[in-house]
């Protein structure tokens, strides 16, 4: 019965969503104030429904229901409860309620916090959140129930994939929807108002702590994802270039862009049809990862059960949000004129060329996503196109990005001469040559010849992102939270750029064959191989194997790692040993038993590796400190409320 | 000013290479679940296993000769197969034709004890402890069922779990072919 | 500057931008590119020798040998056709298993696969498309039904 009740909710949610479309555009078109003001109950209606779909599904997990076909294919009784909650978006139909839900959110709070717009604007705002609604509900309808029965029953469930038996993989996909959904927040924006044809500066101020707020989510999924993969998927690697993860960064880049160029548009008037362009690009990048995904036209480590009906159906809707808006951007676009100008060395043209290398580098991301794709289609061999290139195409615009980072933050708008803040630049920019030659020092190697840059660069956003901060302090001077936000974040680009620097220059990594009282050494860490024994977990047989590291004779750390392999599904996983210090990860994964007492081993050690999750998680604290800005909430906003050419701001 | 429109063109084109791109998939070109087996229409392979009801008598394809008769690969380490076993008890009760069962890499214990549990649908089943004659057969993966004709000629294989749906569709059709009664 | 001089600026800049990306993006694909070949091509000396490329397939049953203690472990890939065998010096991925389609990234040498990289993906049902297809080439036409 409940399953059933599950689709009936579900239905009611489409149901409801094409009214919430159909009063939010229509009655804007022909301002009918009655129909505009019906759209809120129908935001709220759908919310409803699909929660009670979402909460019926759940129960079916927790009460073991192995009627429901999604519930026998992806759980099992002995899975414990925690699990069995995160399983309801452990595959794709499931996965796919999560993606509607989170939708549903946005809308719900999209339309409890924006009741100071314009009436037609936030009704217009709302129905194309319903028509994206419309497309999602309707796809997990037609293609991906998650209610569908299995009779007869299955005994017993064939159990979640092991992988995703992890606390951090509960919590990652339902952030990384929040980001990916979030963008289609930004994009109604973008396309409400290239409807009302009122293309002025005020759109871009209503969206912005909308697009923050998506931002933050995606990059705090995205590093949970990368955090997984660490400890989980890939024996030490944080980062893999695989086409899931692309999927998920090219919307961060195209993201991180558009917050920047939104404040380019709000403050100054400029830029306006590039940050429509923007808004439609990050939204159009999210659906085509869900496509790429879902569709099996790409294979990855992370992708779902593939069939490509669901794929003809996600492209579809990709091609009709996409070449919809942006055929109505043509129509619109032409008439798009700047307000004034700028001087080559303003905030402008910094914001500009953070634009413009951001977007090359998720441009040449798809690029390399697509031409194996290219390549198959046309018959011209299979290739694949590997990590070596995504990290020079990433590299070659991420480099410059960083180091006019440091800088760019202290431009003013329409012109700067950097003069007011020339000493505190040079001091930060030498202190932190400084500090990257020391660092050099300790880890007695030159490294790679980036390395010093990686270094110094870091260390100078850091500390250019400290000057404001400090110096208003110092003077006993508030701050505003919006310019506050932008320090912190900023603060945590140049963290996470230590740590990839750390990693990437000094890891040391060694596969090695050990039998009990053998040891090994790297980095001055001696691994002793103790011994391996049998354990058992709730829902897995496992070998433990227990590794004694000491540094000169003195011990460190007793790491053990397992061998588990699930009872349901068999397949073997490893579970590393990892000791966590500020500066270093000392990592080890048990590979096979070799015979004769041997293990396969795999030691690493992984210097300032944490900084690489703690610099996104500051940038993405920085992007809530930003949301909280005072401006954003209580500003009544009037028809009309661009700020006049000049009024510099001092934040972006 | 139709600059405007190349990047709505840009994405069109993009569309049309990845709808490509699908059907090519659709059409079986990048497909990865259905694979065809290099025994269609051929003889299907000889084996004489160990009963595992029995591990004196053997299972021998030679006794199977002259009717038509189902293979399933199965093994108790295989979830797919415990999803398929009710469908293979009404494919055996609904008799039109003989279900033999290779027991692939387990333990003969075990599966007696699981068909004690679930009910044994096999007319005979054969351990195939080392996996010989799964290589033989061309096997990827538990469960694969194989349909074979009284002439001794593979007619359908199918990869995963043997549903009533795909009972109905693939097998049934081709029984009176077979010669099953 | 008047806004027209900018905006030329502006493009010029872009234009630059691009040209520079697409450059790179064709270096780096002229370089990065890995073909795929089945066992069938290695066999038939299609696929180069001394060159990383990636080779897919099966591995065979009771093919997997591995001298007692040592970390290097061969294996016999096969597309049922032909086969090639493969060396691999390290820890092989958790869902490494016979009888499962497997990725090994390296070079030939002297008929042998070195490997630096083996691939096999966390989904007992997968099989990579690449070994999908070239086992149905390995298929006879006259043998589809």
């Amino acid at each position: 019965m409940i399953p059933e009740l599950g689709t009936f909710a579900l239905i009611l949610a489409l149901l409801l969503a094409i009214a919430q479309s159909f009063f939010g555009l229509v009655g804007a078109h022909l301002n009918r104030q009655s129909w505009m003001a019906a759209v809120t109950p129908t935001v709220a209606g759908v919310w409803v429904f699909i929660a009670l779909a979402f909460g019926l599904l759940t129960s079916s997990f927790i009460v073991n229901d192995f009627t429901v076909l999604y519930v026998a294919t992806n759980s099992n009784s002995a899975l414990p409860l925690m699990y069995r909650i995160a399983a309801v978006w452990g595959a794709h139909e499931g996965s796919l309620l999560l993606w509607v839900m989170i939708l549903a959110t946005w809308a719900l709070l999209v339309a409890g916090f924006s009741k100071s717009l314009p009436v037609a604007f936030r009704a217009r705002v709302l129905g194309v959140l319903g028509l994206v609604g419309v497309g999602f509900i309707g796809f997990t309808l037609f293609t991906s129930s998650p209610f569908a029965r299995l009779i007869p029953a299955a005994q017993d469930g064939a159990d979640l994939n092991p992988l995703l038996q992890d606390p951090a993989l509960a919590i990652h996909p339902p952030m990384l929807y929040m980001g990916y959904v979030g963008t289609a927040v930004a994009f109604a924006f973008a396309v409400a108002a290239m409807l009302s044809g009122k293309l002025d500066a005020s759109w871009a101020r209503w969206t912005r702590p909308w697009t923050v707020a998506a931002w933050m989510c995606l990059t705090c999924g995205i590093a949970l994802g990368s955090w997984w993969a660490y400890y989980v998927l890939g024996w030490g690697g944080w980062w893999f270039w695989d086409p899931v993860e692309n999927a998920s960064f090219m919307p961060w880049l195209t993201t991180t862009a558009l917050i920047h160029s939104l404040a380019v548009t709000e403050k100054r008037g400029l830029f306006k049809s590039w940050t429509l362009l923007l808004a439609i690009f990050a939204f159009s990048l999210s659906l085509l990862g869900t496509f790429l995904v879902r569709s099996g036209v790409l294979v990855s480590v992370h992708s779902f059960a593939s069939d490509p009906s669901r794929g003809m159906f996600i492209l579809g809707l990709l091609l009709f949000f996409i070449v919809g808006s942006l055929t109505l951007y043509a129509i619109r676009a032409p008439s798009l004129k700047s307000e004034g100008g700028f001087a080559i060395v303003s905030r402008e043209s910094f914001l500009l060329l953070n634009n413009a290398l951001l977007v090359a580098a998720a441009g040449l991301i798809l690029a390399g996503e697509l031409w194996p794709l290219l390549m198959d289609a046309f018959d011209l061999g299979k290739i694949s196109v590997g990590p070596p290139y995504f990290n020079l195409v990433f590299l070659v615009p991420a480099l410059p990005l960083v180091m006019l980072l440091g800088v760019g933050m202290h431009a003013s708008w329409k012109r700067a001469l950097l003069e007011t803040r020339r000493k505190q630049l040079l001091i930060a920019a030498g202190g932190a040559i400084v500090v990257a030659l020391v660092l050099l020092g300790i880890y007695r190697s030159i490294g790679a010849p980036l390395t010093v840059v990686g270094f110094a660069a870091g260390f100078f956003v850091m500390a250019s992102a400290l000057i404001e901060p400090v110096s208003r302090w110092r003077s006993g001077q508030s701050m505003p939270r919006a310019a506050l936000g932008m320090a912190i974040a900023h603060f945590g680009v140049g963290l996470f750029v230590i740590g990839v620097t750390g990693v990437v220059s000094y890891k040391v990594e060694k596969d090695v064959s050990l039998a009990p009282g053998e040891s090994t050494a790297i980095a001055g860490y001696e691994f002793k191989y103790l011994g391996a024994k049998p354990v058992t977990g709730p829902n897995y047989e496992a070998i433990e194997a227990r590794v004694l590291v000491t540094r000169g004779g003195k011990p460190v750390v007793d790491l053990p790692t397992q061998k588990r392999v699930y009872r349901v599904q068999r397949n073997p996983m490893t579970h590393a040993g990892i000791d966590v210090a500020w500066n270093r990860d000392l990592f080890v994964a048990l590979g096979d038993d070799l015979g004769q007492g041997k293990w396969s081993m795999r030691v690493q050690y992984k210097p300032l590796v944490r900084y690489i999750w703690l610099g996104a998680l500051i940038a993405a604290i920085g992007g809530l400190v930003a949301i909280l800005d005072r401006r954003y909430r209580s500003v009544r906003v009037t028809e009309s409320p661009a700020l006049k050419p000049g009024a510099a701001g001092e934040t972006a | 000013m139709w600059r405007y429109f190349v990047p709505a063109a840009a994405f069109v084109a993009l569309g049309g290479v990845l709808a490509f791109a699908l059907v090519r998939i659709g059409s079986g070109h990048l497909d990865v679940h259905e694979i065809k087996s290099p025994l269609l229409g051929k003889a299907a392979p000889a084996f004489a296993l160990p009963s595992v009801a029995d591990p004196a008598k053997r299972v021998d394809s030679r006794n199977l000769a002259g009717h038509a008769y189902l293979l399933n690969v199965w093994g108790t380490w295989c979830a797919a197969c415990e999803e398929e076993h009710p469908a293979l008890i009404s494919i055996a009760q609904s008799g039109g034709v003989p279900l033999i069962g290779i027991d692939w890499r387990d333990n003969r214990e075990e599966a007696v004890r699981y068909l004690a549990q679930r009910g044994n649908p096999y007319q005979e089943v054969g351990s195939d402890e080392d996996g010989r004659a799964a290589i033989e057969w061309g096997v990827y993966g538990a469960p694969e069922t194989f349909l074979v004709a009284a002439n001794g000629r593979v007619l359908v294989k199918h990869i995963g779990p043997l549903t009533g749906d795909v009972w109905k569709q693939k097998f049934v059709p081709l029984l009176a072919a077979a010669g099953g009664k | 500057m008047t806004p027209r001089r900018k905006r030329m600026l502006a493009v010029g800049g872009v234009l630059l931008g691009v040209g520079a990306a697409a450059a790179l993006a064709f270096k780096a694909f002229d370089k990065n590119l890995l073909y795929f070949y089945d066992p069938s091509q290695v066999a038939a000396g299609v696929a180069p020798v001394g060159k990383t490329f990636r080779v897919g397939g099966m591995v065979t049953k009771g093919s997997v040998q591995r001298a007692p203690g040592s970390l290097e472990v061969r294996f016999v890939l096969t597309d049922y056709a032909h086969t090639v065998t493969v060396s691999y010096t390290g820890l092989l991925p958790d869902l490494f298993r016979e009888g499962q389609g497997v990725i090994a990234h390296g070079q030939l040498h002297d008929g042998l696969f070195v490997a630096d990289e083996v691939l096999a993906k966390h989904d007992e049902k997968y099989m990579p498309p690449e070994v999908a297809k070239s086992l149905k080439h390995a298929t006879p036409p006259e043998d589809r039904t």
